[in-house]
């Protein structure tokens, strides 16, 4: 967010908010922890709104819930920007000290009606406003989103609508208010800022900052190239046109997590070469050349990983890995020196000082010595006597124009609709959504047995059940225009007409990312998982 | 909330007894959403547990047990998680999760109704109905003091799908003829049996006597009629408060000296005066009408017999202490004084006595009554405000004090029933006046409960000082000889025949290890039980702990087995030594005043050699 | 760049422990101060992470002006408090309330430091009587009713261990009711509520509604409850069957802190290795990303790096 790839607010000031929007995210089964901090924020008298197609568990716990359609959110963003503005409850000050580009923004949400932004989302127009009046009145309030924010065709444009929604309102640079996106994964954000993210250096730099790539080329004795390498939809694209003919793939299972698994399976096989380096045999190591068994860092191994806080913190060897697996560091460094790189085999902590030395503004100060003693530290912590940042961007709010920096950018967008276009063919739309007890593509949340796991269902309307003919439990065909499963259905009610849902964590069961779009946001390369449009088929009598 | 609830479903009358309730009590800002399929979420459906233990009455009310559809719909409508549900449906003896017949007798087996004759009442009981518990259409369960000893031995009636009735005395063929018209005759609104509570004479045998102060209209006006009681004073004392403005009311109160008569004898004008005074808004105020304590019916008889009395004193403390909402929580089996009270708040509302511009005064009172269900332990103020919340009654640790942080987390006044009745006389004489009578911080009159073995029992009021002897005199005096007189109630001490000179005043009983308490005088004559009277304190006090801390959870048990090898014979030294233990930390470790008296009748009985 | 902190920096109030004069911060709590001084104070029912409950009784001390004991773990420091901490009323108390927790309920598997309190203060639970048997139904007792005893046994909470899912169990024999999972399960961590207290008096016990299993309440897996559990009423199933199986090696036991390998939040785990295999995973309290408290996957989802294909 302005330059920062990382959420603007520790957890802990979400226990002060007195406004809490959770949008696009029902923390309460997806990062249950976090929503441990939003409870204690209840508790001391909050208001909670939750912005989800599905009236999820966390949006029980809401004062309103504003249940929009499927990929509507730039248009239900864009409407409360325009009430704000015309309720006159703009933070002045903010903007016109703090922020850039305004008026364009004020011009694009103009046509973003309430009515307008009903019929878009079918969202009441008096409950938008409600919330965009809860919103800027309050003197703290945080907006949270997860994956019903970023799993789309146009993902970084509702997150620059959220933003856009922060300066408005000068939610953001304080304790208590802030832009909190929750990470999927528990190092999605390490990972990003320690360079794998296409256009980026380790430490949050951009690729075209010349004095920072001299630096790192200096460091490794090696040219960088400043042209952005690929993403893993363009990484899909290359291989679909045959410019990609080889894949190390390390700690991803693609052949069960990628969207339209049935076509990225395909262009798996039609490698000439794939290694994949993982702790498990997943569906990916079994297309395969070379597998190479790795340790699971978090147990097994040294390091670190970095939080949705941004808090960079130890993970440590409790057990030893299991036969020949070994460190992923150690595989990489192995690889190098059969390729002719003497790397040795340097430490975690050798590995983590290197980056310090490299990253000096946000990871220089963080020795292992002080993240041992101060239970992590969150970035940017440019010196070792530097406590890091728990509130991120409070520059904003500085007294003077030198202290504040560059100002924070408007960014305005427009609606654009899923890609996977309702029609009378395919009348549903099927989202994907996360439970409690179960992570991303199972592997690892197979491995426990938890009393609470349910066979995975087609979860759909009974309304819609009815209508159709089907009943609860039964068995049907569910097609896209991609391909079709066989599932179970179970009505429920925290899906309305016209919606349904699997998780993606059971594809033994149900292979959902037949059915899902591998269409792909161009700013972000996140594909359009959340929007699918389906039709649901009886098969017969059959019943289970 | 995200709640979980099972499959279960409530019956038709279920769900109607649970909606009327919410109906009722429900916040008219708060709108229950359309979709029936969720519990309503955010802040103000969290706000509805208050809602808790009416809902929960309705519904023993309407069918008599709670089941889990009842539980599961009392869940979602209120947003209360069914676990909480069921961990408050547990805690009252007067609600049943399993199924129960709809008609349920209670007998006093308690220390007034045992002498009396309690356990023919239950021998009969198990002859019609069976042992304990069982029976299909009606049952019978033994029941700690029902607060009717002047008309002992006593049953009270709870009854699905009308309404429950006290019978005293309960010999067994009243009771035979009570369950015949149940099963006969169709339900009213005032019940047959309410005629034999006709007589007031039998609860109060001063009544009608001229210097009586607290019960001078008792007997005299009719308890239904708010006419009659403004015909006979009432409402004069109202009208003068607001003449005086809130803090002249206050002063008034603190120059009577008033003291709480509900056992803790705190000043009353220091109390309102901290509430009055504290910065957090809304205020409360709660009447303590959860009289419990074993020998104890004063507060009921009032509140029968003189119910717009109550009311008065409430509003004038509401008044003063800037509260626009009063509890009144009345004890579960107090039916009649139940009936008495909802008729006079209903009547005080519809004459502008209470509202939004009470008596045309322009201030705003109103009262809510909530029952008990049958649990001791709620008459601890801040066990009580947990159980208006909706939460098990479990007293709270002090401080913070309710006047500081009460009801809901605001400033809240409890003031208990005979201390409330004082202020009309307060009022009505003056302050200075008012302490003329006793002395120290014994000042006014005293309602004692006078039981046993007398000629007459019943409440009597006297000047604070009245010797105890004087008090037995004036109840007709001692039937058979005195062993000794248990004062206070299970949670005060005995007097030896020796000791009736001692002035009824709280000095007076301080300066002998002694407590006034609730106002309890049983006599007991040589006859007695004395043995049996100590184990049923005992058992008492196991039965009425809530369980929350462990001196007293485990304390009253262990003490009730010490007193049974006792009585079987054991070597007393250790058995003594032990008590003496259990006593001590009972006393000093204990969370409430239940648990801090629960050894006291027995370590002064032991004290005195009674044993 | 500053860290924005609310509220104030804490002014500074006298009190007197055991005779010596203290300044200490306002809005501590008198076991605050005790524990800073290094007067060891017993306690059950308290826990860093937990909001006071005030149940257990065992962390009293006297207070100047206060007839009856304080609990320590739950009084906040006033200006000129004096505190004696070391007197017999104490000392008393809290044997009493060590020993009749011990004549009531199974101790043996309570910290190191019980075993320990109970020696120091001189609890005799055997001075009761012998234990009553052991009993099927304690929850079906009727409230305010019980049969009159006749005190040659004593009174205690002995029953069957609950297994009802493959997670965790629930073993009441061993419950001191001091409240912890009800609040960890509630108000101070989950927020799930799938159990409270239930009856009263000595009766009174934790249960899900209507005394069910696990599996058909609200309860959710997090094992906060666990977390917080001071007797081992509450264990992994894998530590029972350990247990039973008499291989539970504590005193070989190692523990390392690391992160949950699944969300984004970034919990911190601290993994209880026994002979080389995770046996328990538990949270610090003091972390301000946890507070102590995980859910099913951080407490529960190791496993699958010990699910080996045999050898």
């Amino acid at each position: 967010m302005f330059g920062a790839g990382g959420g603007t607010s520790a957890y802990v000031e979400a226990e002060d908010a007195d406004l809490l929007v959770l949008w696009g995210s029902n923390a309460r089964e997806t990062h249950p922890i976090f929503f441990h901090h939003v409870l204690q924020g209840l508790k001391k008298g909050a208001r909670m709104w939750s912005v989800d197609p599905r009236r999820t568990s966390t949006a029980q716990w809401a004062d309103g819930w504003l249940g929009l359609d499927v990929g509507t959110d730039v248009a239900l963003a864009n409407a409360i920007g325009r009430e704000i503005i015309h309720a006159g409850l703009v933070n002045e000050v903010f903007v016109e000290r703090s922020t850039t580009g305004f008026e364009d923004y004020r011009a694009t949400v103009e046509p973003y009606t309430l009515a307008r932004a009903q019929e878009i989302t079918g969202v009441d127009a008096g409950l938008i406003r409600d919330l965009a009046h809860a919103y800027a009145r309050a003197d703290r309030a945080q907006i949270c989103w997860t994956l019903g924010i970023t799993e789309h065709h146009n993902a970084a444009d509702n997150v620059f609508a959220l933003i856009n929604l922060a300066l408005l309102t000068g939610h953001v640079g304080r304790y208590g208010s802030g832009l909190v996106p929750l990470r999927g994964q528990n190092n999605v954000q390490g990972g990003g800022d320690m360079g794998a993210i296409p256009a980026k250096l380790p430490g949050g730099y951009d690729l075209g900052d010349e004095t920072a790539r001299a630096r790192y080329e200096r460091a490794w004795g090696v040219p960088i190239s400043p042209k952005p390498g690929m993403h893993l939809s363009e990484i899909f694209e290359a291989m679909d046109t045959g410019t990609l003919r080889a894949l190390y793939c390390i700690g991803e299972n693609p052949a069960e997590s990628e969207a339209n698994a049935a076509h990225a399976r395909h262009l798996l096989e039609g490698l000439d070469h794939l290694v994949v380096q993982d702790i498990f045999r997943t569906a990916t190591a079994e297309l395969a050349d070379v597998v190479l068994p790795a340790a699971a860092d978090w147990c097994e191994y040294e390091g670190t990983v970095t939080n949705s806080e941004r808090r960079v913190q130890r993970v440590r060897k409790a057990i030893d890995p299991p036969g020949s697996a070994r460190p992923d560091t150690h595989i990489i460094c192995g690889v190098a020196e059969r390729m002719g790189h003497a790397w040795g085999e340097p430490t975690a902590e050798q590995v983590w000082d290197e980056l310090r030395s490299l990253s000096q503004n946000w990871h220089a100060g963080m020795s292992y010595a002080r993240l041992d003693a101060l239970g992590g530290i969150q970035w940017p912590c440019p010196t070792e006597d530097h406590p890091g940042t728990p509130t991120l961007h409070t520059r904003l709010w500085a007294e003077e124009p030198e202290d504040r920096g560059r100002p924070a950018p408007f960014m305005p967008v427009e609606h654009a609709a899923p890609l996977d276009v309702l029609s009378e063919e395919f009348p549903i739309r099927l989202t994907t959504v996360r439970i409690l007890d179960a992570y991303n593509s199972g592997v690892q949340s197979g491995g426990y047995s938890s009393p609470m796991r349910r066979r995975e269902s087609l979860r759909m309307d009974a309304e819609d059940g009815a209508r159709l003919g089907i009943a609860d439990g039964e068995r049907v065909r569910v097609v896209s225009r991609r391909g079709a499963v066989e599932a179970p259905v179970a009505f429920d009610p925290s899906l309305r007409p016209g919606l349904a849902s699997f998780t993606p964590h059971f594809s033994e069961e149900v292979d959902i990312n037949v059915l899902t779009n591998d269409a792909w946001d161009p700013k972000s390369g996140t594909s359009e998982f959340k929007a699918t449009a389906i039709r649901i088929e009886r098969i017969g009598s059959e019943k289970i | 909330m995200d709640l979980r609830l099972s499959t279960a479903e409530p019956t038709e009358a279920e769900r109607r007894a649970v909606d009327a309730a919410f109906a009722a009590h429900r916040s008219p800002d708060d709108v229950p959403g359309a979709d029936v399929r969720f519990p309503d979420s955010g802040h103000a459906a969290r706000g509805r547990r208050h809602i808790l233990l009416p809902a929960l009455h309705a519904v023993m009310d309407a069918v008599g047990h709670l089941t889990p559809g009842a539980l599961n719909h009392l869940a979602r409508v209120l947003s209360v998680p069914p676990a909480d549900v069921y961990g408050v449906a547990t805690f009252y003896a007067m609600f049943s999760v399993t199924p129960r017949a709809p008609h349920v007798v209670h007998v006093c087996d308690d220390v007034a109704c045992a002498p009396a004759g309690a356990e023919a009442v239950i021998a009969g009981l198990t002859e019609d109905l069976g042992e304990e518990g069982e029976g299909k259409e009606a049952c019978w369960v033994r029941s700690p003091c029902l607060g009717l000893c002047e008309r002992a031995p006593a049953a009270m009636l709870q009854l699905a799908g009308r309404p429950d009735v006290s019978v005293a005395p309960a010999a067994i063929g009243s009771l035979r003829a009570e369950l015949d018209r149940i099963a006969t005759e169709e339900p009213t609104r005032v019940p047959a049996a309410d005629a034999a509570f006709a007589d007031a004479t039998v609860s109060v045998p001063q009544a009608g006597q001229p210097q009586l102060t607290l019960l001078r209209r008792v007997g005299v006006v009719d308890p239904e009629s708010i006419d009659d009681y403004r015909a006979h004073g009432g409402y004069e004392a109202l009208r003068r408060a607001v003449a005086l403005g809130p803090e002249r009311v206050i002063r008034e109160v603190s120059d009577a000296s008033l003291t709480g008569r509900g056992g803790a004898a705190f000043p009353t004008g220091v109390k309102w005066d901290g509430v009055a005074r504290a910065p957090s808004r809304p205020h409360y105020l709660v009447c303590n009408a959860d009289e419990s304590e074993p020998g104890t019916f004063k507060d009921r008889v009032l509140m029968e017999y003189d119910p717009f009395g109550l009311i008065e004193a409430m509003t004038i403390a509401g008044y003063a202490t800037g509260c626009e909402r009063g509890y009144l929580y009345v004890r579960g089996e107090y039916p009649l004084a139940t009936r008495r009270l909802e008729h006079a708040i209903a009547t005080a509302r519809a004459h502008g006595y209470l509202g939004d511009d009470v008596a045309g005064d322009g201030f705003t009172f109103d009262i809510e009554l909530r029952r008990g269900a049958g649990a001791y332990i709620c008459g601890e103020e801040t066990a009580l405000l947990n159980s208006i919340e909706g939460h098990r009654g479990e007293p709270r640790n002090k401080p913070p004090f309710p006047s500081t942080s009460g009801l809901f987390g605001k400033p809240t006044v409890i003031n208990n029933v005979e201390t409330l009745y004082n202020v009309l006389p307060v009022l009505a004489v003056g302050g200075e006046e008012f302490a003329k009578v006793g002395g120290g911080r014994s000042t006014g009159t005293k309602l004692f409960c006078v039981s046993g073995a007398v000629g007459t029992p019943g409440v009597y009021e006297v000047d604070f000082g009245t010797t105890l002897r004087e008090l037995l005199e004036l109840a007709g005096g001692v039937r058979g000889e005195l062993r000794a007189v248990l004062l206070g109630g299970a949670a005060g001490g005995f007097v030896l025949p020796d000791g009736l000179e001692l002035p009824l005043t709280l000095e007076g009983s301080r300066e002998i290890g002694a407590t006034l308490g609730s106002g309890v005088v049983l006599a007991l004559d040589t006859q007695a039980d004395l043995t049996g009277t100590l184990r049923r304190i005992a058992a008492f006090f196991r039965d009425e702990s809530c369980g929350q801390c462990v001196p007293c959870r485990v304390g009253t048990v262990r003490q009730e087995e010490a007193l049974a090898r006792l009585t079987r014979g054991a070597p007393k030294g250790p058995e003594l030594t032990l008590l003496d233990d259990l006593a001590r930390v009972m006393q000093d470790a204990s969370i409430c005043g239940l648990g801090q008296t629960a050894p006291a009748a027995v370590l002064s009985a032991l004290k005195l050699g009674l044993l | 760049m500053t860290t924005v902190l609310l509220g104030s920096i804490s002014r500074l109030v006298t009190v007197t422990v055991d005779g010596r004069e203290l300044r200490v911060p306002e809005g501590a709590t008198i076991l605050d101060v005790l524990r800073e001084q290094g007067v060891e104070t017993p306690t059950l029912c308290w826990a860093p992470n937990l909001t006071p409950i005030n149940a257990c009784r065992v962390c009293m001390v006297e207070v100047e002006g206060s007839r009856v004991l304080v609990p320590s773990c739950a009084r906040k420091v006033d200006d000129g408090m004096v505190v004696r901490t070391d007197t017999e009323k104490v000392r008393h108390s809290r044997r009493m309330v060590l020993e009749l927790l011990a004549s009531s309920v199974d101790m043996d598997q309570a910290s190191e430091d019980v075993q320990r309190w109970m020696v120091e203060y001189g609890v005799e639970p055997g001075r009761y009587g012998p234990p009553a048997p052991p009993e099927d139904d304690r929850a079906g007792h009727r409230v305010g009713h019980h049969h009159a005893p006749d005190g040659s046994t004593a009174a205690n909470v002995a029953q069957p261990v609950k297994v009802d899912n493959d997670l965790y169990v629930r073993d009441y024999a061993r419950c001191i009711l001091c409240y912890k999972c009800v609040k960890a399960c509630g108000t101070d961590a989950q927020f799930t509520f799938a159990i409270s207290a239930a009856g009263r008096g000595f009766d009174a016990h934790i249960a899900t509604e209507y005394d069910g299993e696990l599996p058909d309440s609200a309860c959710v897996y997090c094992g906060n409850c666990i977390g917080v559990c001071p007797t081992g009423a509450l264990k992994s199933v894998r530590e029972h069957e350990l247990r039973e199986a008499g291989d539970w090696r504590p005193e070989k036991e190692t523990v390392t802190t690391t992160i949950c390998s699944f969300c984004g939040v970034g919990c911190n785990l601290e993994l209880h290795v026994q002979q080389g295999s995770i046996v328990n995973v538990t949270s610090p309290s003091d972390h301000s990303v946890t507070h102590g408290h995980l859910c099913i996957k951080g407490r529960f989802g190791f496993q699958h790096v010990q699910n080996l294909p045999e050898a």
